[in-house]
């Protein structure tokens, strides 16, 4: 057994090592709301290709949890959140900033359907066990309006931390159902099932994108910025099931 | 070494460092604190209901700890059954896991799609994610280990002379476990016993990955003061302030016991 042991060490350490040696010149930091994973996974692989030497480094989580972190001095280069509110919040550390796409909400339940949730009046059965997000985080937030406009009050089991958590306890089927965005069920494949909300109960986020006024890299920060705003941005939002920023 | 030397620099100035860079962040957590606003802090209903909810299932991951873990210590330090050396591993392989997987483990295991918490849903209708039930287990499956190892190297360093005593004089097992060993090993049993109690409160990972967060049912302190730093800071350091001044309230109250009789020693006397 012990002569494994280097051996296993050895396979342990292997990827720091491949970690440190990346071919980037420079870093471009961006944060960007959970929900934006795919697009922005995508858009980042774009943004490396076209600028040799340039390693993009992406970091999701819970909008209002990024901006804490900005406000707390973390290296990011470019904010993007999933919604104006989490934005205002660190205006003060933030310049260039433009709205980029909007997201709606919907029902996602595993595949299935084991509770038979066919509509938002569904969700307050006795028995459905439901997750939304924490009420600080947008998707919180917009959860709560929908529920709000549909003039219903639903008890979920667990508030989570982030919206992707929520889709993770939905694929895993460990919750009955749960209010992601649009996006979320997408790009989720076949283990998540979507229940549209009808539109005259839905509420709309509208995602901001900035640029972080500490970066040392502000030209290629403001680069990711209009790549995210350019036909190839809108195309990689469109397929991720984003809509265009709101005019209201 | 009757003769006290003075402390070598090469050795001093290391441990003030490490001395340094462990107190000084509780200081700076005791400064940063909003003092003048803690009562109305502290009385919100959700610092009420995350405090009470982690006293709660803290003692009851410790009860279940002593219930369950101080007969498996005693089958680790004594049992001659095959395989106790894997037994040990894996009952102490929670101690240097990290709690998440140990989060990620219990789903799968308890979940409703997991191993076991699949038959209980459909035999039984019980789901246990995301009930105070899951937080308690969740704290158990991390701390119990604590106890566990504590115990059983009192248990293993403990003289047996007592024991053998009680065996000629004709006592059962069951009897000499109660009257004699256990007795003998008491302060291991206290100070793993706090150890577990301390390190169930302090359970972040494997509850919001088990167990979810709910106020009220699942929102502990340590997920409370991670969610409450990521919207309201204030509330957020109040809570931290709270937890820090349980912490120290343990350790002053166990500070023989644990330190001199527990550890060290071995829990003999």
């Amino acid at each position: 057994m012990r002569k494994y042991v280097p051996a296993l060490m050895a396979a342990l350490l292997l990827p720091l090592l491949a970690g440190c040696g990346g071919n980037g010149d420079k870093t471009l930091t961006v944060f960007a709301a959970a929900s934006l994973q795919g697009p922005f996974t995508q858009l980042a692989k774009q943004f490396e290709s076209e600028h040799k030497g340039v390693e993009v480094e992406l970091s999701f989580g819970a909008s209002n949890d990024l901006a804490a972190q900005i406000q707390q001095g973390a290296p990011a280069d470019v904010i993007a959140t999933a919604s104006t509110k989490t934005m205002d919040q660190i205006a003060a550390d933030v310049t260039d900033r433009s709205d980029f796409a909007s997201n709606t909400m919907e029902v996602a339940v595993p595949a299935g359907n084991p509770a038979h949730i066919r509509s938002l009046a569904d969700l307050t059965r006795k028995g459905v066990k439901l997750a939304v997000c924490q009420a600080a985080v947008p998707c919180g937030v917009v959860a709560a309006q929908v529920f709000a406009n549909a003039k219903l009050t639903v008890h979920p089991v667990t508030q989570e931390v982030d919206v992707k958590s929520v889709l993770t306890k939905v694929s895993l089927g460990e919750v009955d159902a749960g209010i992601v965005y649009v996006s979320d069920v997408k790009t989720a494949g076949p283990k998540v099932t979507g229940i549209i909300i009808p539109a005259a109960v839905n509420a709309v986020t509208t995602y901001p994108v900035a640029v972080v006024s500490k970066t040392a890299e502000k030209s290629l920060a403001a680069d990711f910025v209009t790549l995210v705003k350019a036909a190839a941005g809108r195309r990689a939002l469109a397929a991720g099931g984003f809509a265009p920023p709101s005019r209201s | 070494m009757s003769r006290r030397e003075p402390a070598p620099l090469l050795l001093v100035v290391p441990a003030a460092i490490a001395a340094l860079f462990l107190v000084l962040p509780l200081v700076a957590l005791v400064v940063r604190a909003p003092w003048h606003d803690l009562g109305r802090l502290l009385t919100t209903t959700q610092a009420v209901q995350a405090l009470r909810l982690s006293l709660l299932t803290a003692t009851a991951a410790t009860l279940i700890a002593v219930v369950l873990g101080v007969p498996l210590a005693w089958l680790l330090a004594r049992g001659r059954l095959p395989g106790t050396r894997l037994l040990r591993g894996a009952s102490t392989l929670p101690l240097v896991m990290p709690p998440v997987v140990g989060g990620v483990a219990l789903l799968y295991a308890f979940g409703r799609m997991g191993l076991v918490g699949r038959y209980l849903d459909l035999w039984f209708g019980i789901t246990i994610p995301f009930t105070s039930v899951a937080v308690v287990m969740a704290e158990t499956f991390v701390a119990m280990p604590f106890l566990v190892v504590t115990l059983e190297g009192a248990l293993r360093g403990a003289d047996s002379g007592g024991e053998e005593a009680a065996a000629t004089l004709g006592a059962s097992p069951l009897r000499i476990f109660f009257a004699v060993t256990l007795p003998a090993v008491r302060p291991a049993l206290v100070a793993g016993a706090v150890l577990c109690w301390a390190r169930a409160l302090g359970e972040f990972g494997a509850t919001i990955t088990f167990a979810g967060s709910f106020a009220g049912s699942t929102r502990t302190m340590p997920i409370a003061i991670y969610l409450a730093m990521i919207g309201d800071p204030q509330s957020g350091t109040a809570l931290a302030l709270v937890m820090l001044i349980v912490s120290l309230v343990v350790l002053v109250l166990h500070r023989e016991r644990w330190w001199y009789a527990g550890v060290l020693r071995g829990g003999g006397r």
